[in-house]
């Protein structure tokens, strides 16, 4: 058990660098629910199945569809 | 683990904040946001865990019995869900600078130019 | 400021921070030395005083239920600003609507596996999403993530068909009038009790058979308000920001 929940913090703090990392929003915004992902797995390693739920749901929806909306909007400027 | 827990939050908020700093789009930097706040549900997971304690489902196990602590992840539910909507603030707080500035590289936005 | 002091300045932040950090860890006791004695009494007491069996939401709902309101507002109030902020940005974009009317968008449109994969999950998404918010006093769950369930339900619509789809199906003004009794329930909910002469959101109503949905008296109602606050938040929210980036230039009406 303690294995897997150093193995789950490890690729939390990976993932997490690599939002960070990638500098380009649209790619960044695939890592990020990559991310998001890793989190929850990691609320539900830690026994909080509460929050593993709400991190799954707005983790995987309501952010980057929020993200890609703001970027759709910012990319239909540039192109003018 | 619980030092490991302690590093990775540390580190999250680190690098988030180095994201930070050193950001060249403001989406970019939004997402660097994310990952600092981040940091601060990884460090209350860990301070609440006990070992081979259930979730606090009180179902089928004693009511004296111990749990992970429910409070630091009520405190969690608090953070994420907050999380969501500071970022929808954020995103179109962005898109109204990019409408009035016409860039969204936080370098050449001069708000105070008007 | 200009890139390399910003650098500079932050090498210098972190430097301190993982000091501090370092110093501060070695004071935090570890997991298993010293169990919290909040969450031990909150445990008992959600199942005796509550009937309560998911603690968190007791917390959440009940113990903690001032607090909660001050977040169910933060979440109204950011909601209402994103709406501001794009809305002035949607009004703006109406002068070019000549301009996009040239440019139709999707032109191909989503093929018919992922319609009928989206329109099929679209019904089991909102029986899932009532579940998690009706169930919430029981177990994981409960009207924050119940509701942001919820509000996917539409977007899946939007996936299979297209933004004018999903206009259709939300009825706007009925998710506006649903957020505001969402937000405005719950106070109103606290404000009861005072009928009674008890302190703000003083459970009033029988308490109800421990593991059945209606337990939990008051705290069942509130996490119903906040589940309505929550899915018709986000809901509302993502009609913003669709309505500002992809914005059909045919449909000339305002909402």
């Amino acid at each position: 058990m303690i294995v897997l929940q150093i193995c789950v913090l490890l690729l939390v703090g990976a993932t997490g660098s690599a939002v960070v990392l990638v500098r380009v929003p649209s790619r960044q915004l695939i890592v990020m629910s990559l991310f998001g992902l890793m989190l929850a797995i990691m609320f539900a390693v830690f026994q909080a199945p509460d929050v593993a739920l709400s991190q799954l749901a707005i983790g995987s929806v309501a952010l980057p569809l929020m993200t890609l909306l703001a970027l759709v909007e910012l990319g239909k400027k540039k192109k003018k | 683990m619980s030092t490991v827990g302690y590093v990775v939050a540390a580190w999250l908020f680190v690098i988030g904040a180095y994201g930070i700093a050193s950001s060249r789009h403001l989406v970019h930097l939004c997402l660097c946001l994310a990952v600092v706040q981040a940091s601060t549900y990884v460090l209350l997971a860990v301070i609440g865990y006990r070992p081979d304690a259930p979730a606090p489902i009180l179902i089928g196990i004693k009511p004296d019995a111990q749990t992970v602590d429910p409070v630091v992840q009520a405190l969690m539910l608090t953070d994420i869900v907050v999380e969501a909507t500071v970022l929808a603030l954020l995103l179109s707080l962005i898109v109204q600078i990019d409408r009035r500035t016409g860039s969204v590289d936080p370098d050449e936005v001069d708000l105070m130019r008007g | 400021m200009k890139h390399p002091w910003r650098t500079a300045a932050f090498a210098l932040g972190a430097a301190g921070l993982a000091g501090l950090y370092l110093a501060a860890c070695a004071g935090i006791p570890t997991a298993n030395e010293r169990p919290s004695r909040y969450g031990q009494l909150v445990n008992r007491l959600a199942l005796a005083q509550r009937h309560v069996t998911d603690v968190v939401t007791a917390v959440n709902f009940d113990f903690r239920g001032f607090d909660t309101i001050g977040e169910e507002y933060i979440l109204f109030v950011s909601v209402m600003g994103a709406l501001v902020l794009l809305r002035e940005a949607y009004q703006k974009t109406e002068r070019d609507d000549e301009e996009d009317a040239r440019t139709p968008r999707r032109e191909a449109g989503p093929s018919e596996a992922v319609q009928l994969w989206t329109l099929s999950m679209t019904g089991p998404t909102i029986i899932f999403g009532l579940y998690v918010v009706g169930h919430g006093q029981l177990s994981p769950g409960g009207g924050f993530q119940g509701g942001v369930i919820l509000a996917t339900a539409p977007l899946l619509i939007y996936l299979a068909d297209e933004f004018k789809t999903f206009k259709r199906v939300i009825s706007y003004r009925l998710v506006e009038v649903a957020e505001a009794v969402g937000a405005g329930g719950y106070v109103l909910i606290g404000f009861l009790s005072w009928f009674d002469g008890e302190p703000f959101l003083t459970n009033l109503f029988p308490l109800g058979q421990t593991g059945t949905m209606t337990s939990g008296g008051m705290l069942a109602l509130i996490n119903l308000a906040v589940g309505l606050e929550v899915a018709a938040g986000f809901i509302v929210l993502l009609h913003a920001f669709m309505q500002s980036s992809l914005h059909d230039p045919k449909s000339k009406e305002k909402s």
